[in-house]
């Protein structure tokens, strides 16, 4: 059935579409990207009715050539899942960054609206590449094209402060990928094939192999930025558009962060690391506490919502000890949890960075103390800031929620209680930096500015993106089981 | 024999490209370091390679192929690393 | 035998030996310039190993225009205003992070003695099935056939690269001519090089590439020929740097990877898969493909080394 291609154009036409926006200029490939996005997303849903309705993940051998020697796409539930998140989050950006990035009728071509089409195509690319390719290598390269499109990303205002950022970040992407691919090394020695699916049947865990599952970790924890390979992520985040930050924290992380999924849960799914997951979700924990610790101290907004991303990352983390040492109905929520946790941070801090930013443009600054006066100048925005909030807080009825909620259970239900301590305090610090924020722009303040018209190509945008997070919320949870088709981890 | 030789070669090239990323504060050396530690992956890809020679070639086909693709991406992310550095060097230059 | 032996240590002591020299020396300049030493090395290595497509990748993208580009990078470095540098690392800190690596050296070549024997390997498959492409290279047959997914996507890293270069003009120097203004120099070696090469070097890049489909050779190492002998008459102030903005410029450019893609939806189209070959047709779509690419890539590793475009002065 014509159904396997699905995968396929998910990935190539985006990279296609990268290709020619370079030779159509900063005006055509703005346009391109606008009349590719509705596209796109049709192939996200697409992908996800199959999957979800066939129960099975979709597969492709590409030019016909079975692995070990050839390549597969492999859409599985998760994938289905963060490919409809990329989708919707890149085309709501797309339509977002057309104040700041767009080209008039007749301009003459400007260098950051040359760049910004090509780079959130590739990076689109990459993102599906890197939940879709079922090949270690290949997952390689998908990592390479992240970071060479997230990269200028973050300093494509081109003030020094940035540049910086940019080079720190690049030098530990570079690292994390070398280090990835020294892992790919060993693995191939030891096993003779790259395909997951085959690894995960032929890995048993003599020493190369745990050499370079080690090795590999450290170098996509780096990329995935936790806690203490963080310290890149806040000046970039933060010095970045806020486009460039929205889609840097909410997707450019959790691509990193699915193949470390695809690593412990695939092909090392019949060697399980205990007493490693309990150190990978020790780090979590302490990611959590000491993130929201410092997003609290933060004197600047956007500071304050990157240091938020490195705690939420830490979340992601807590899935690790309790898949490793249940099996059934508890690493079942396990599972999910994660998964909901990804998705659901993915569209709240979208919509939290794109608020900060409009928040900050209308300003001229951003201030935390002076930002008394925002909730009457632009309600709307606090708005979006205050439901996204919610989500990432963990209040009920949310994605945030039901992530946290999952997570819950399934520590209680593994027996590890101290990870739930972790979740509840995570929560009450996160709603003590979203507060200090809300309450300062609940104030009435003065100067304040002016009550502008809501512009609803950027606020609304904004808006959408924190309500679907909180709407996850309201799904039943059997809609969750989407992502549980297709895991490796599941004894057969 | 030499398989192994160069794979060991690889992981001492590994260690000292490491070293030189992590302790040199200078951006282009920083770069230099990473170059090395990138040969040292690639040669350990090689020793694997040259371990499974057989039906009728010198070594592995597939890791080659691998190596030979990872050189170029490596040497794109060179590029991009120095002109960074360069740019960042020409704006403090200016302010 | 024995000679063998004694070929592989010399070799890999010298490449040891420059790598450490790259590491520990204070002067940028020298560093680069060991490197490049360490590369050639390296690609008499790769012969060793029996890896020939590999050495020769090595020697003229890794060695050679790497080479070439930390050469300028650090020559344009020293003419910019150098503010004082951060300390070096402490050398309690120094030795710390030393016991590290050194350990983690020695993690990985723990594993490369403990990979399992008999290796496992593809070399059977990769034989059994090199017919259908109608190529004598087998590592060519890998790259452009059986995982012909990771060259596509290679070559679209290395336009988003070239975006990437661009996106980092400073203000006031875009749409200008790409990289720093070249001196003409009149004589020394660089001008004759610069006059006699080029028609070599292309005709020597053409036949690496044709030559790549039985033999080592194939197109990375050819565009990187063809980029060197554009590269050099432009150092000698000879031939211009494109405009960034020239349309045939973008269009060469894209011209390789769209081909490639297009090519791979059709086979979807007609075969079912994509990049999948119909019977016959592999090695005349291959070539094709092979040809435009390494225009493409060619063009896009001399602008990589060229670098981004300046403001006129």
């Amino acid at each position: 059935m014509a159904w396997d291609m699905l995968p396929m154009l998910a990935v190539m036409l985006p990279v296609l579409a990268m290709v020619a926006a370079v030779p159509l200029g900063a005006r055509g490939a703005e346009r391109l990207t606008l009349a590719y996005a509705p596209v796109g997303l049709a192939l996200a849903i697409g992908i996800m009715l199959v999957v979800q309705l066939g129960g099975v993940p979709i597969r492709q051998e590409l030019g016909h050539w079975a692995p070990p020697l050839g390549i597969a796409f492999r859409a599985d539930g998760l994938a289905a899942a963060m490919l409809l998140t990329a989708a919707l989050i890149i085309g709501a950006i797309a339509i977002f960054a057309r104040a700041d990035f767009g080209t008039a009728a007749g301009a003459v071509e400007r260098r950051h609206a040359f760049a910004f089409w090509p780079l959130l195509l590739g990076l689109w690319a990459a993102i599906n590449l890197a939940v879709v390719a079922n090949d270690l290598f290949t997952l390689y390269v998908a990592l390479e094209l992240l970071t060479f499109a997230a990269m200028p990303l973050v300093c494509l205002d081109g003030s020094r402060a940035t540049l910086q950022a940019a080079l720190r970040y690049l030098m530990f992407a570079l690292l994390g990928s070398v280090l990835y691919l020294l892992g790919v090394a060993l693995i191939y020695g030891s096993a003779g094939t790259l395909d997951i699916v085959l690894l995960a049947q032929r890995v048993r865990g003599d020493i190369p192999v745990m050499i370079a599952i080690a090795v590999m970790t450290a170098g996509l924890l780096a990329k995935t930025a936790l806690l203490p390979l963080h310290l890149w992520l806040p000046p970039a985040h933060a010095g970045a558009p806020a486009a460039a930050s929205a889609v840097l924290s909410a997707l450019v992380v959790k691509g990193s962060f699915v193949l470390v999924l695809r690593l412990w849960f695939g092909v090392m799914a019949r060697v399980p690391m205990p007493d490693a997951a309990q150190i990978l979700a020790g780090l979590g924990a302490a990611a959590i506490l000491l993130g929201s610790v410092a997003a609290l101290g933060q004197a600047r907004l956007k500071l304050l919502v990157a240091y938020s991303t490195v705690a939420q990352i830490g979340y992601l983390f807590l899935m690790f000890p309790l898949l490793a040492a249940s099996a059934g109905e508890v690493a079942a929520k396990a599972w999910t949890g994660g998964v909901v946790q990804a998705v659901s941070h993915a569209f709240a801090k979208a919509a939290m960075f794109l608020a900060a930013g409009i928040m900050a443009s209308r300003f001229g600054h951003d201030r935390i103390a002076d930002l008394s006066g925002a909730g009457r100048a632009m309600p709307v925005t606090l708005l979006t800031f205050a439901l996204a909030g919610l989500s990432l807080m963990g209040v009920p009825p949310s994605g945030g929620f039901a992530a946290k909620w999952l997570l819950l259970s399934a520590a209680i239900g593994a027996g590890q209680w101290w990870w739930a301590l972790v979740i509840l305090g995570g929560g009450l610090l996160t709603g003590g930096y979203v507060y200090r924020v809300l309450a300062m722009g609940l104030r009435a303040g003065d100067p304040a500015p002016e009550p502008a018209p809501v512009a609803w190509q950027r606020d609304g945008i904004a808006l959408a993106l924190a309500l679907v997070s909180v709407v996850l919320g309201f799904l039943p949870l059997a809609a969750f089981g989407l992502v549980q088709i297709g895991r490796l981890d599941v004894a057969p | 024999m030499t398989g192994t030789i160069f794979g060991l070669v690889g992981a001492a090239l590994i260690g000292i490209g490491l070293f030189g990323m992590l302790v040199r504060r200078d951006a282009l050396l920083r770069i230099l370091s990473f170059n090395l530690l990138g040969g040292g992956v690639f040669l350990v890809f090689g020793a694997v390679a040259r371990r499974g020679a057989g039906a009728g070639f010198g070594g592995d086909p597939v890791p080659q192929a691998i190596i030979l693709t990872g050189i170029v991406v490596a040497f794109a992310a060179t590029t991009l690393a120095v002109a960074l550095v360069l740019r960042l060097a020409a704006a403090k230059d200016r302010a | 035998m024995i000679l063998g032996l004694v070929a592989d240590g010399l070799l890999a002591a010298g490449i040891l030996a420059l790598a450490l020299a790259c590491v520990a020396t204070r002067r940028a300049f020298a560093s680069a310039a060991l490197f490049i030493a360490y590369g050639l090395l390296l690609a008499l290595a790769w012969a060793r190993l029996g890896a020939s497509d590999v050495a020769l990748t090595e020697a003229s993208i890794g060695a050679g225009l790497s080479g070439v580009l930390l050469l300028g990078g650090v020559r344009r470095l020293a003419g910019l205003a150098e503010p004082s540098p951060d300390a070096e690392t402490g050398p309690l800190l120094t030795v710390l992070i030393g016991i590290g690596c050194a350990a983690v050296a020695l993690a990985i070549g723990a594993a490369v003695l403990l990979l399992p024997d008999p290796a496992p390997s593809l070399a059977p498959q990769v034989a059994a099935n090199l017919a259908t492409t109608d190529l004598g290279n087998p590592v060519t047959g890998v790259l452009m056939s059986f995982r012909a997914l990771d060259t596509l996507l290679e070559s679209a890293v290395v336009l988003l690269a070239v975006v990437c270069v661009w996106a980092l003009a400073p203000e006031g120097g875009w749409g200008g001519v790409a990289g720093p203004r070249q001196p003409i120099v009149r004589d020394g070696p660089l001008a004759l090089l610069a006059r006699v090469l080029p028609p070599l070097g292309i005709v020597i890049a053409i036949h690496i590439l044709w030559v790549g489909a039985d033999a080592p050779g194939g197109k990375f190492q050819a565009a990187a020929v063809l980029a060197a002998m554009w590269l050099m008459p432009w150092m000698a102030g000879l031939a211009p740097a494109p405009r960034i903005d020239a349309r045939w410029l973008r269009l060469v450019l894209a011209a390789g990877p769209a081909l490639f893609i297009l090519i791979g939806l059709g086979g979807a189209l007609a075969e079912g898969a994509f990049l999948a070959y119909p019977p016959g047709w592999a090695k005349p779509l291959i070539l094709a493909i092979e040809i435009v690419l390494t225009a493409s890539i060619a063009v896009a590793l001399a602008l990589l080394v060229m670098g981004p475009p300046e403001p006129p002065r």
